[in-house]
């Protein structure tokens, strides 16, 4: 008779939540592998432009970023117009020359001439200040320069 | 009494020590975004002004601060950029450029190493703008690059590779072709369509 007569009160039983660690380290994985510890804090604006001629930096070589925006919520006290960004803090265009040089003093002499300056530029900055890392760039003959932009329509820029 | 069997290890915490790292993670890396479009500056020194060039091997493409594009002193959309630059760099006008397919206009390019594309823009332009110009003109030189690759890829023993795919392998190391045979490949499309951008400041 014991066989027949119903124990349970009839609860759906729980949800076993013994492999929820296991999706979270699955993300986990995902992220430690596809992502790079964020060198710089960006203190403006840069929403990057789209083109679909790209080419993807070669790790091998060394590289500098300049970032130039408009500076972001919080650091309007720098003005509303666009600014460079050299590692962590704003510079002018008279301290690109400084930046290259104290770059190519930690690389090896053989890796020098590769060096290529990445541009990453928020899409709304004017061309006067672009025209001016150029500038000072050329004189320090820092020739190798790449625009970063994402990948997409080009066309999607002009609005 | 039954027997209780043993107790399993709560595991509830694995998740929240997975929880953790997992926003640390978030917090402090970015996806990078290290594609883009390479140039190269030309030198400070530029003493070659006394070069004759004719005003027809000149395609002017200039930005004004409204983003509005002046190409040969006409109106243009960026969207019709690549086409007009394509037809400028392949005219082969004077009939000396074996492989041009252009119309031999003798108002446009006389050949593709003499064709110069000249760039201005203003302070005001905006850089998105810029982009898509800088795109564009790429793309146009690209465009004929991969046609002419394909054209003689074939008898150097590289099938259905066309210019960027060339320079792509040249550049893997898990390439097993003749990177040498290669290379002389690439270099001499580089001569048949050379990059000459001018930016003029």
């Amino acid at each position: 008779m014991s066989k027949f007569t119903k124990k349970k009160g009839g609860e759906v039983p729980a949800v076993n939540t013994a492999s929820l660690p296991d999706i979270v380290f699955m993300l986990l994985f995902f992220f430690m592998v596809v992502t790079v510890m964020r060198e710089d804090d960006l203190y403006i604006a840069n929403v990057l432009p789209l083109a679909d001629q790209v080419e993807k930096l070669n790790k091998k070589h060394p590289v500098s970023y300049i970032y130039a925006g408009k500076p972001s919520r919080g650091y309007e006290k720098y003005g509303t117009e666009a600014r460079i960004q050299l590692n962590d803090k704003f510079a002018e265009p008279d301290d690109i020359a400084a930046f290259i040089n104290s770059e190519r003093a930690s690389m090896r002499e053989e890796l020098i001439s590769f060096l290529t300056v990445a541009l990453k530029v928020d899409k709304n900055a004017n061309m006067g200040i672009v025209g001016d890392i150029k500038q000072e760039l050329r004189k320090v003959n820092a020739l190798k320069i790449n625009y970063s932009t994402g990948k997409g329509d080009a066309l999607s820029n002009v609005n | 009494m039954a027997k209780r069997a043993a107790p399993e290890v709560n595991a509830g915490s694995m998740a929240d020590i997975a929880f953790l790292l997992l926003i640390f993670f978030l917090v402090t890396t970015t996806i990078p975004k290290d594609s883009g479009i390479n140039r190269l500056l030309p030198p400070m020194e530029d003493s070659d002004e006394d070069v004759i060039i004719k005003q027809k091997n000149i395609f002017t493409v200039l930005l004004n601060g409204k983003d509005q594009l002046l190409v040969e002193d006409e109106l243009m959309e960026v969207k019709d950029l690549r086409k007009a630059a394509v037809k400028f760099l392949d005219n082969g006008g004077d009939g000396s450029c074996n492989y041009c397919e252009g119309l031999k206009d003798a108002r446009s390019s006389d050949n593709p190493d003499k064709a110069i594309i000249s760039l201005k823009n203003e302070r005001e332009t905006s850089y998105g703008v810029y982009i898509s110009v800088q795109n564009e003109l790429v793309a146009a030189y690209n465009q004929l690059r991969n046609r002419r690759a394909l054209e003689i890829g074939p008898q150097r023993g590289f099938r259905n590779m066309n210019f960027v795919e060339m320079q792509r392998n040249y550049k893997d190391v898990k390439f097993s072709g003749n990177k040498t045979k290669l290379k002389e490949l690439i270099d001499q499309i580089k001569v048949e369509f050379p990059q000459k951008l001018s930016e003029v400041q």
